[in-house]
């Protein structure tokens, strides 16, 4: 399919990107990587008057580390990610998790602000955010605020994003020294999106404490699931008692299946995926 | 070391290609980004077609009001189902050979009901692609949703909607095949009896270029030119000719480089024959480039079976008898012209075909239902009918403690038995399934492999090793569709001719979809005229300058239209012999053509140039004698005579990883020992095999058309229906034997299929072969890790 008729404007600064969005908000939509939208697009089930193109937005691009966080600008690409020494060191959850988004065609042009602003429920990145304890800075012509990954998320593909605001950047606090992640997912072909996926991280390893274990692929957004953090903690990675009832946890999450994935084979695989990112919680 | 002085044998002479790994001329192009597809087409005044096809499986149409999509910009014309009506006649996808066969009459676009979502309702011609799109949106139509017939079981039953009220019921066509008796087998209480219910789901094609058409209609000579993307340029011709009403001479099929087929392109489509017709009313260009949802959405699904099977075993592990019923589900109707029912024809045929069988039992039901339609798709049966057999073979051999080897070696046909006839009434020749075997068990280490399993399995990883031993029906004689009616060629021909440079130019009917047909071509082409293989041209895929055949599927190109170039290559080398032999003043059977030069037999003196040659005959025909003439060209057809099909066969391996936790299957090893004849080019041959074994691997693991329960296709996208991919595809290790057809002097058999028809049978096989040791067992394709969990009873079903 083609995509219907569209106006097409590529502002070079986020001031002009945001009077052009405050100016047509009910019918423009941004581009970012264009890696959901444009497929989007040609089904016809985005139909924009107006497409605002990000991609000449430099200060969009950026990776900044600061003492606590480190900022990342929300057109800075997968690619840009996995070649950062930054994220490497700093982040090294975002950094193990980065090889399983897709295919590097894609990582090349796909953002991190197009993955957040899209909350694809199936996507790595809005629970890695959640288990990074992200927050999300908005802005629009009239304000700037920041909203927490946490409470960010809201439905499928549904986010507190409000109309005319954009996502300018992403801030990711830096982990302290003793903490520790784990990241896996259960995909039937590389790159593919994960029928079952977790993402943890810990403040501490033994015992585990302060914890945040975020699921995707299983329900309709991102799941945080306290009780399975509460099972966990205190314990330790290879405590099998405690991961049997962190497993046991997940039946009272609202899951939901999709078209090749049931709603009981996520949740078997959820708590696979579970056990084996714990058994590699480093 | 050969006698010198002997003659040079067909295939051993120095411009002999045959045996070779010839690389692809036409490769340099297609990477080159110089490949010419439809798309690639932009002719003066040319329209782009866009169709509105029906949101529900089942509905009657109330209105259709076009009044809002005329209107819109750039829109030319839009039509409806009723506009066609006296443009075009009907089409029926019957064969008189399929005894009983029936199927209602089929227009380009529905009319008064729609019988499955994806049919084309309504086309808006307009002056871009997306401009029609936008126009379509605003069509109005009224329908009225009726129930949908999804389930081909279901659909038998008495309460079932029927979908055509001119029938009684939903059933397509019944065959029941008898040989012997398979009762007292399975009531004999010294056999092991095993059955199964197996589920192939349905899958298709997923070419990398979609089904294309550009039509161009010249009032002025009634004449209507075809630019097509497929494999059967004849056939096409034959059917726009019969229902469009024209002298088939004014029909001219084009068909240059075809992103792959698979069988996908070799069918009526409504919406094909739609871009005729407008073109036709427009006196204007009209291009159709299917795009992927609407490639999902219409171009033909594969499979949909629903078998039930069982098999007893001796305690020695003779198979005393086999007995299954198949249900498949066709979709509304039979596809022109090849109807929908050769599948089920195939398998009834086909299962069970590697092995001594006396008793056996098949029914075949094939049904209408409202799902996308089903048609001959790469290895049409073949998978369903060796899984369905291979399958029960080894879960008997597991019954009766014996090795999956063993049980074959017990049960195959003899490789001297032949000629034999199956007791489904295949007449089988020049098979290798004994040699096979032992090759395949000695290619891939087969007791090493078993030792190292029962050491493999760590955590929740289990791995399995499974076998197929199989036939491929190829180079069909006209038994398979020429007698029962179809306007389809079993015969295929070749033009070589001789130009004054010395240079060859062939055209033949076959055509290239991407698989090297070209390259087989001059490389026959090449090695029986004797010149070098750059000094060939090859035409194919052009009604208009090529002669009458086929086409290339039923893996009968290089058999088929590589023996008719064989044929003519020869007929011209003997031609220019007897010119030469006058201007030499030389006897014709004393000399010989090699490297582009006329040589003398004995001694392989060189004579004269054939450049010389043609110069002088076309230059200087003053030198030759009054009566000489030469032609320098010479046309040859060839076709299956002696036997219905020329069968090969195979046997393959896989050795899979199936993870219990996830259900997810890694398949970690492939072996393929294939049994084509002659191979004229090994490269061709194994990237065909190795390209049918990820497509049969897609449709074992990966790839599903699937359906809610009211016949909505739910996965149209690539991203959301599963091809195989790289990432996950083995190491394919390929072995040869060569047995070559006694039918014909090239001795090529097909091999373009084989992989496809045979590797799902390996994977579930290996599969099975894994879960045994905990008790489960699967039995639907794809195998997908839910499925697998299910029956590992980790989930409920
Ligand atoms: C074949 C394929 C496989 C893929 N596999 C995966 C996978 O495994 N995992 C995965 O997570 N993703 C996958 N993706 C999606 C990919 O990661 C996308 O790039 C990502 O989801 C969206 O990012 P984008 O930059 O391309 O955004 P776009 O497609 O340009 O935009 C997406 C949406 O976000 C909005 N948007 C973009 N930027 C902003 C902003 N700054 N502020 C507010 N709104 C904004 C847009 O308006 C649009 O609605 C896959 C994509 C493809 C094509």
């Amino acid at each position: 399919m083609k995509a219907p008729d569209f106006n097409y404007q590529r502002p070079a600064s986020l001031s002009a990107a945001l009077q052009l969005l405050h100016d047509n908000d009910q019918d423009a939509q941004l581009l970012a990587g264009g890696q959901s939208l444009m497929p989007m697009l040609h089904l016809r089930i985005a139909q924009p008057d107006m497409l605002i193109d990000l991609n000449r937005i430099d200060e969009l691009a950026t990776i900044d580390a600061g003492d606590a966080h480190i900022e990342i600008g929300s057109m800075v690409r997968y690619a840009q990610l996995e070649a950062s020494e930054q994220i490497k060191t700093c982040l090294p959850l975002i950094c193990s998790a980065l090889p399983h988004i897709a295919h590097s065609a894609i990582r090349n042009r796909g953002t991190i602000g197009g993955s957040a602003a899209l909350a694809d429920p199936a996507a790595e990145m809005p629970a890695l955010l959640i288990a990074s304890n992200a927050s999300i800075n908005l802005v629009s012509t009239k304000a700037s605020r920041v909203v927490s990954a946490d409470d960010f998320f809201t439905g499928l593909y549904e986010t507190a994003l409000q109309p005319g605001e954009i996502i300018k950047s992403i801030s990711i606090p830096k982990p302290g020294n003793n903490s520790v992640f784990g990241f896996y997912e259960i995909t039937r072909r590389h790159g593919d999106y994960a029928m079952a996926g977790v993402a943890i991280s810990a403040q501490q390893q033994s015992p585990l404490h302060k914890m945040r274990v975020v699921f995707f692929g299983v329900a309709e957004k991102p799941l945080r699931a306290h009780n399975c953090e509460q099972a966990l903690e205190n314990g330790t990675a290879n405590d099998s008692g405690a991961i049997d009832l962190a497993i046991k946890s997940l039946e009272q999450l609202p899951l939901m299946g999709d078209q090749h994935t049931g709603v009981d084979s996520k949740r078997h695989l959820a708590g696979v995926a579970l056990k084996r990112a714990l058994q590699e919680l480093h | 070391m050969a006698n010198k002085n002997a003659p040079l044998h067909l295939f051993d002479r120095p411009n002999s290609y045959i045996g070779q790994s010839v690389p692809r001329p036409e490769a340099h192009n297609l990477l080159a980004g110089r490949g010419q597809y439809v798309d690639d087409l932009q002719l003066p005044r040319m329209l782009h077609a866009a169709f509105l096809r029906s949101p529900y499986a089942h509905a009657d149409i109330l209105t259709i009001d076009t009044t809002a999509a005329a209107d819109s910009a750039g829109v030319v014309a839009v039509y409806s189902g009723a506009d066609f009506a006296d443009q075009v006649t009907p089409w029926v996808g019957e064969l008189t050979h399929l005894t009983g066969l029936r199927s209602p009459p089929q227009m380009p676009l529905a009319i008064d009901t729609a019988t499955w979502q994806g049919e084309p309702v309504a086309m808006v011609v307009a002056s871009s692609r997306a401009l029609a799109e936008d126009a379509c949106a605003l069509i109005d139509v009224q329908y009225q949703p009726r129930e949908a017939v999804c389930d081909p079981v279901a659909a038998l039953l008495p309460e079932s909607p029927v979908i055509h009220s001119e029938y009684k019921n939903n059933l397509a066509w019944e065959r029941d095949v008898t040989a012997g008796d398979v009762e007292p087998a399975f009531a004999d209480p010294a056999n092991t009896v095993v059955e199964q219910v197996l589920r192939f789901g349905r899958h298709t094609g997923v070419t990398l270029e979609p089904r294309s058409s550009v039509v161009e209609f010249n009032p002025a000579e009634q004449t209507l030119t075809y630019h097509y993307s497929g494999q059967a340029p004849h056939m096409m011709q034959a059917v726009l000719a019969k229902h469009m009403q024209l002298p088939e001479e004014n029909i001219r099929i084009i068909a240059r480089d075809v992103g792959g087929s698979f069988g996908i392109k070799i069918h009526t489509y409504g919406d094909d024959i739609a871009t005729a017709l407008a073109a036709r009313l427009l006196a204007r260009p009209v291009k159709f480039i299917a795009d992927r949802l609407e490639s999902f959405a219409s171009d033909i699904h594969a499979r949909d079976h629903h078998i039930k099977a069982r098999l007893a075993v001796t305690s020695d592990g003779t198979i005393a008898a086999l007995q299954m019923y198949d249900y498949t589900g066709i979709g509304p109707y039979s596809m022109y012209p090849r109807t929908s029912a050769i599948e089920c024809n195939q398998i009834l045929n086909l299962t069970g075909a590697p092995y001594k069988i006396e008793n056996y039992h098949a029914n075949g039901k094939v049904v209408f239902q409202n799902k996308n339609m089903m048609c001959q798709y790469r290895a049409v049966g073949h998978p369903v009918a060796m899984a369905v057999a291979d399958s029960l073979l080894e879960q008997a051999a597991r019954e009766i403690k014996m090795d999956v080897v063993e049980i074959r070696r017990r049960n195959l046909i003899e490789d001297n038995a032949y000629p034999v006839v199956s007791a489904t009434g295949m007449k089988f020749a020049d098979l290798s399934h004994q040699q096979a075997l032992e090759r395949l068990v000695e290619l891939m280490q087969y007791e090493k492999l078993r030792k190292q399993q029962s050491t493999a399995n760590e955590n929740s990883i289990r791995t399995g090793i499974g076998l197929v031993s199989m036939v491929e029906v190829t180079n069909p004689s006209p038994m398979f569709y020429g007698i029962g009616g179809a306007p389809i060629s079993a015969q295929d021909g070749a033009t070589v001719r001789m130009d004054a440079a010395g240079a060859l130019h062939v055209s033949c009917s076959i055509t290239e979809q991407g698989q090297g047909t070209n390259t087989i071509i001059a490389q026959v082409a090449a090695g029986v005229f004797g010149v070098d293989i750059k000094r060939v041209k090859v035409t194919t895929g052009d009604t208009a300058t090529t002669p009458y055949g086929g086409g290339t599927w039923a893996s009968r190109g290089a058999g088929i239209g590589g023996e008719a170039v064989l044929l003519a290559a020869d007929a011209l080398k003997q031609q220019v012999l007897e010119v030469a032999a006058i201007v030499l003043q030389s006897n014709a059977d004393s000399l010989d053509i090699s490297q582009g030069n006329v040589i003398d037999k004995s001694d392989s003196a060189q004579r004269m140039s054939l450049d010389e040659l043609g110069k002088l005959v076309y230059y200087r025909g003053s030198e030759l004698p009054a009566e000489v003439q030469p032609e320098f060209v010479a046309t040859r057809h060839f076709r299956v005579s002696d036997f219905p099909f020329v069968f090969t066969n195979g046997a393959m391996a896989a050795q899979v990883e199936v993870d219990t936790d996830t259900g997810i299957v890694k398949v970690l090893d492939f072996w393929v020992v294939e049994d084509c004849g002659r191979v004229i080019n090994p490269k061709l041959v194994d990237e065909q095999i190795r390209g049918g074994v990820v497509q049969g691997i897609g449709g074992a693991l990966f790839e599903e058309c699937l359906y809610s329960d009211d016949g909505q296709l739910l996965n149209a996208t690539m991203a959301d229906y599963l091809v195989p991919m790289a990432g996950e595809m083995p190491d394919i290790h390929i072995a040869h034997i060569e047995t070559p057809t006694s039918t014909s002097t090239l001795g090529a058999k097909g091999a373009g299929e084989a992989g496809t028809g045979g590797a799902p049978a390996a994977i579930l096989n290996a599969i099975n072969d894994a879960l045994a040791p905990l008790g489960a067992s699967i039995h639907t394709m794809p195998a997908t890790p839910e499925r697998i969990l299910q029956a590992l009873g980790e989930v409920p079903t």
